[in-house]
């Protein structure tokens, strides 16, 4: 039997694949890199693009897709952080500026001070109603 | 019998009312398992993340993030609140606001200005209403979170902070505990601590490409996005939760109510009748 590697290809909202590999390549920053098990500790950003994965008894590679990421080889095991979004410095400059523009627009009629009594007394009113309600129900199914 | 035909209106109201918040407790109910399933499948990348962030901070001793760094003085804060985007969730999001409010008050006390990002509707208007700075929002994130909603709002304050316009960053959320107990909690997510990166097993340096602080850089903006994340999504599954405890004891309590108008709508036919037999019964016995 070929020898094998552990991989485990993740994402923040999901686990993508994780099991044995015999061969893996993907597409790193400065070019695709293939890995066998045994392969020297790395860590590499990746590019999007398809990640290869041989998994034993199966004559298709595996494809997976990923949008980017960082790819990390451990003795005896290979972790894939994969992004959801397509990334870039450019793209994550550009949503950020974005965010920063929707609050400043949201904010542009709100007044100068901060209302802690007010936005409190308003938190307070709100916690109490809960209470009113919760008690009322209370004495509703005692009768 | 005077009353019994709105008694009637009201229960037929009453019982429609039912029929909604029935309806929202079974919807929330099936959105809450799959929330809580997102939920867990956001934890091995947060994991994974972490354990290969303590490798490197143990490989890499002479690079220290700015995110690693522990600043002396603190002058302002970033503060980011994950709260829902709809109510009618009992008093999920109160909770989640009281508390931010009274850090809030302790940080302005301490006189540190505060910078805020809101995630979720009723975080951005409350906060907006309070007048407080926020650099950054989102809303209108549906059932399941994305990341790439969260990558512009995240940044805004990360940016903040490597520009040192704030020396802290926290996230107040609910989090998740079971279905019937969800608590407000606030956490630091900047600078982060030592215990949060934890330590490495082995020690080995890697190969690096295309270099070690490029790598580093990119792992930690990550790190933290997926610390939001996770927040986000456990947020959302206390959301639903809470507004299935919430809907079920109002469709109870609806039942309570439609049981009391039957009992006087019937007291008053009963009594509308006895009447009736009464009038009949003198009338008879006048004759």
């Amino acid at each position: 039997m070929a020898m094998t590697i552990h991989i485990d290809v993740v994402s923040a909202e999901e686990s993508i694949f994780s099991g044995l590999a015999e061969f893996v390549a993907a597409p790193a920053a400065m070019g695709e890199v293939g890995i066998y098990p045994r392969h020297a500790p790395m860590i590499t950003t990746i590019k999007p693009g398809a990640l290869r994965i041989k998994v034993p008894n199966e004559a298709e590679e595996t494809l997976i897709f990923i949008s980017g990421g960082v790819l990390e080889v451990q003795p005896g095991v290979i972790t894939v952080l994969a992004d959801t979004a397509i990334r870039g410095h450019d793209l994550d400059e550009a949503s950020a500026t974005e965010a920063k523009r929707a609050a400043e627009e949201a904010m542009k009629n709100k007044s100068s001070e901060m209302d802690y009594a007010k936005a409190q007394a308003e938190l307070i009113e709100a916690v109490a109603q809960l209470h009113a309600i919760q008690k009322l129900r209370k004495d509703v199914a005692k009768h | 019998m005077a009353g019994s035909k709105e008694i009637r209106t009201k229960i037929k109201s009453v019982e429609n009312t039912r029929k909604i918040t029935k309806a929202m407790e079974m919807v929330a109910a099936s959105k809450m398992r799959k929330a809580q399933e997102r939920m867990r499948a956001a934890r091995p990348y947060a994991e994974k993340i972490r354990n290969v962030a303590a490798h490197l901070s143990y490989a890499h001793p002479e690079y220290k993030h700015p995110f690693l760094i522990k600043r002396e003085k603190v002058g302002n804060v970033g503060l980011i609140v994950v709260t829902s985007d709809k109510g009618l969730c009992g008093g999920l999001n109160t909770n989640v606001l009281r508390m931010s409010l009274s850090q809030m008050k302790n940080w302005e006390g301490e006189g540190k200005g505060i910078a805020v990002t809101a995630i979720g509707n009723k975080g951005l208007g409350f906060m907006s209403r309070l007048g407080a700075n926020v650099k950054s929002h989102v809303t209108a994130l549906g059932d399941a979170p994305h990341m790439d909603k969260l990558i512009g709002p995240i940044k805004v304050m990360l940016d903040a902070y490597i520009a040192g316009e704030i020396d802290q960053l926290f996230v107040c959320y609910t989090r998740f505990i079971n279905t019937m107990k969800q608590e407000p909690v606030v956490e630091q997510l900047l600078p982060l601590s030592g215990e949060q990166v934890g330590s490495a097993e082995g020690h080995w340096d890697y190969i690096y490409e295309p270099d070690a602080k490029v790598v580093i850089n990119d792992l930690m903006v990550r790190y933290i996005e997926s610390l939001v994340f996770h927040a986000v999504a456990e947020n959302m599954a206390s959301e639903q939760s809470a507004r299935m405890v919430a809907m079920k004891s109002a469709s109870d309590n609806a039942k309570n109510v439609i049981g009391e108008l039957k009992l006087v709508y019937n007291k008053a036919r009963q009594a509308a009748i006895t009447k009736e037999i009464s009038e009949i019964v003198g009338g008879a016995a006048a004759v």
